[in-house]
């Protein structure tokens, strides 16, 4: 089924019909989706819950290039799982929608964003691990990805993990924890490094390069986008629980933000969010919710 | 010029032109036919996947079109703060006061040996770092500043000795102060004779922009790339075409109104007083790649 | 500090492929700069016409977009580089020569008519009047903007970073997971590199500049 995004919402005629802040069919599932705003939630004094409650709005962090979780749609407006947990957040906190800002974070800035303050969350497909609590607090995990490989339609090379990657190129992106880990266990693949992985993706359909790794829901967002040019092998070999950053030893904040994540996977609404997103264009339903890691 | 280099063809070199012309021609055809070819071989000339780009329905054409407001609006704001602090980083380091001229010619020289790309990300990295929050914006447009004036001040610079001998000393010998020679009498008159070098730094400046991808400023080379993370890789080539050919036409716009007002100032008389040192002797403007310095003039 | 010694091994290949891909570079643009400089002074109109056209379109191109067709929009034309190295050798290499080409023919254009009119008297055809009297001569004027081209081509070279080489800049992209403070120290080992050849080409270029100011 050779449906890119475009074709098929000119298909399906739902191109713009009465919808006035997205392109695509994704934006409609997401308005739907909406989840109630906490109008009554009332926070002890002094708390940060409090305080971005008083001001009826809250900065998010999040990636604007990762299809399915964070994704920068042509109108402008971030799109995805990450972006619908940080609407579920800001809702629980009695913010409206329209006091929700999405600030553009990058993996070499997402502390540095936390610690001076310029984002209150980050919500990126931002993996918790003992490096990163040194300098910033996780809430979470709200979802375990797990690094993966992606081949051309066909998997002509033949690659079922990362033991087949030897001799071959491999794509993925420059300073990431995936091209690291490749760097250091596999040191027989062929490293070639971009700085963003719709340059990989573009690769592997000229066949500059055999594979192109990184987090599976990442590499499932560039094959449900990439017409049927791509395959993922599906057999993720490492584990990234997803986090929200806030700023360390803010443990209320974190209490909060953990008891929401949890709320949010028995009243549904995380579900709801990835069926809107992530689920949308991998077609995949929901996994089971990962379980909060209180430490 | 050039024509004073070959004599004016007779009879038989023009027909030799003509061969020769004819076959260049073939060849130039042949090679955009082979390239154009195989652009169809590989669906990238498809229909569809340029429809994408002028319809108004995917909001294509509306997100480029703000982008390219993006680009325009960082390039002017950078564009007139470089022009300012370049001009008196101009006057300091001619500043006959060694601690001005000193610290200033440091300055100078720093920005202009480091890539751009890294004083853009130094702005975004390391600025957060010390505490202070900066937008993507202020990041680009720091980075763009702090290269552009350093070029800028060494054009002001040769411009301002540009200006004929006869005038400093005149101006001495009404006992002027070195500060109101230079504000009445030089700078009104090399700013007059910059004007085309000024503007086709604008280009320069314009193209600079693109970097803003490092500090996830949404320029136009940046949306490119977020359609095409959008609609997916089918639309790479596209996109980007779509990108570079309105970076191309904006700066042959800017190119030839540089031009035009380089005409103009040749006939001004009072541009005039100026000598060529420090302008492109040539119609179109000499730009450095990068926007790199060009002391040569 | 003592990050800067840990990763120094990581930073002299960065600064080593730097210098390989600027000197490859600048010797490829030199040859088609050149070559695109005598097309803009030839005879045929046309030949003429091809040389403007080209440096008009580069010239008004960034950088980065070029550096993005040699790498993915050539395959799309069935031409396949060996390597990415090779695609942003050859960005680099055609951005440049629109430079090369123009600072060699403001060169051209100062060498005194005379010159060009006496060789003519003597009979030489165009090949001899512009390759042995008048492109001798303005050598001389044009080495100072050739060295300024070569100070930009080293800074662009550090676009190619985002291009899958793994030069100088590409380090701090790398490291870019570490804390902001050793970041600092890497940005300004980066820095420090990019320093070592521009700062003394500089110099360079305008001790020659002074020595030329002295001989006219």
């Amino acid at each position: 089924m050779r449906i890119t995004r475009y074709a098929a919402a000119l298909a399906a005629g739902v191109v713009l019909a009465g919808c006035s802040s997205s392109a695509g069919d994704q934006a409609a599932d997401q308005a739907e989706n909406t989840v109630a705003v906490e109008t009554e939630a009332s926070f002890a004094a002094g708390t940060t819950m409090a305080e971005l409650n008083e001001a009826g709005s809250i900065t998010i962090g999040t990636k604007f290039d990762q299809p399915g979780f964070g994704l920068l749609n042509p109108s402008g407006t971030p799109e995805g799982f990450d972006v619908e947990m940080g609407k579920i957040i800001a809702a629980k906190l009695g913010i409206p929608e329209d006091g929700v800002e999405f600030v553009e974070t990058v993996s070499a800035n997402r502390e540095a964003f936390i610690q001076n303050g310029t984002v209150d969350l980050v919500i990126a497909t931002y993996t918790i691990n003992d490096a990163r609590k040194q300098v910033v607090d996780f809430a979470g995990p709200y979802y375990t990805a797990g690094q993966d490989i992606m081949v051309a339609a066909g998997n002509p090379e033949g690659i079922a993990g990362p033991d087949d990657l030897a001799g071959k190129n491999v794509c993925s992106v420059e300073g990431s924890t995936p091209a690291e880990n490749i760097r250091t266990n596999y040191p027989q693949a062929q490293l070639t490094l971009f700085d963003v992985y719709s340059k990989c993706a573009d690769a592997l359909a000229n066949g500059q390069v055999d594979a192109v790794t990184t987090d599976n829901v990442i590499l499932t967002g560039l094959v449900a986008n990439g017409g049927d040019a791509f395959e993922l092998v599906g057999n993720p070999f490492t584990e990234e629980p997803y986090g929200i950053g806030l700023t360390k030893d803010d443990t209320e904040f974190r209490n909060f933000l953990n008891d929401v994540l949890e709320e949010s996977f028995e009243d549904g609404s995380w579900e709801a969010a990835w069926d809107a997103t992530a689920g949308a264009i991998t077609g995949t339903p929901a996994p089971e919710p990962p379980a909060v890691d209180r430490y | 010029m050039s024509s004073l280099l070959y004599d004016i063809p007779g009879p038989k070199a023009r027909a030799r032109n003509r061969v020769l012309t004819a076959v260049g021609a073939l060849v130039v055809a042949g090679l955009v036919a082979l390239a154009v070819w195989r652009l169809v071989v590989n669906d990238q000339l498809d229909g569809d996947r340029w429809a994408v780009l002028f319809d108004p329905r995917t909001e294509v054409p509306q997100a480029l079109l703000r982008a390219l407001g993006r680009t325009l609006q960082v390039a002017v704001i950078g564009m007139v703060l470089a022009t300012v602090l370049g001009a008196l980083l101009a006057i300091g380091r001619l500043s006959d006061r060694r601690w001005i001229s000193r610290p200033v010619t440091v300055v100078v020289e720093f920005f202009r040996a480091v890539p751009l790309l890294l004083l853009i990300l130094f702005s975004f990295i390391f600025i957060p770092a010390i505490g202070t929050p900066v937008s993507p914006f202020a990041a680009l447009l720091l980075g763009l500043v702090l290269y552009n004036m350093s070029v800028l001040a060494e054009i002001f610079r040769s411009g301002i000795l540009s200006v004929a001998r006869g005038q400093w000393e005149a101006g001495y010998a009404l006992g002027l102060r070195k500060s109101q020679l230079m504000t009445t009498v030089l700078l009104p008159q090399a700013v007059r004779r910059m004007l085309p070098v000024l503007i086709a730094q604008l280009v320069v400046l314009l193209k600079d922009t693109s970097l803003g991808y490092i500090v996830t400023y949404s320029e136009l080379l940046r949306t490119a790339r977020s359609l095409v993370e959008f609609f997916g890789n089918t639309y790479s080539f596209q996109f980007y075409v779509a990108a570079a050919v309105i970076y191309i036409l904006v700066n042959l716009l800017i190119s030839s109104i540089a031009r035009l007002v380089e005409r103009r100032t040749r006939k001004d008389r009072k541009a005039r007083a100026v000598g060529p040192v420090g302008l492109p002797d040539e119609i179109t403007p000499v730009v450095v790649p990068g926007g790199g310095p060009d002391r040569s003039r | 500090m003592s990050v800067l010694i840990d990763n120094l091994p990581l930073l002299l290949r960065g600064f080593w492929m730097t210098l390989v891909l600027s000197v490859l570079a600048w010797i490829g643009a030199m040859v088609l700069g050149t070559v695109l400089a005598g097309l803009r002074v030839s005879p045929s109109a046309p030949l003429r016409g091809l040389g403007y056209t080209y440096v008009e379109l580069v010239r008004n191109t960034p950088l980065t977009v070029v550096f993005f067709f040699m790498a993915f929009g050539l395959p799309q034309l069935d031409l396949a580089l060996p390597s990415f190295f090779w695609s942003g050798l050859l960005a680099l290499v055609l951005y440049t020569a629109a430079f090369v080409c123009e600072a060699i023919r403001s060169g051209i254009n100062a060498v005194p008519p005379g010159q060009a009119e006496a060789a003519r008297a003597l009979g030489m055809p165009f090949g001899q009047v512009l390759g042995q009297v008048v492109l001798p001569q303005a050598i001389r004027t044009v080495i100072p903007p050739l060295g300024n081209v070569w100070i930009a081509l080293v800074k662009n070279s550090s676009i190619a970073s985002a291009f899958a080489v793994t030069e100088l800049t590409a380090v701090l992209s790398r490291l870019s997971n570490a804390t902001a403070g050793a970041l600092v120290w890497i940005g300004l080992g980066v820095a420090l590199g990019y320093l070592v050849i521009t700062l003394p080409s500089g110099w360079a270029v305008s001790r020659f500049e002074r020595r030329l100011a002295v001989l006219r």
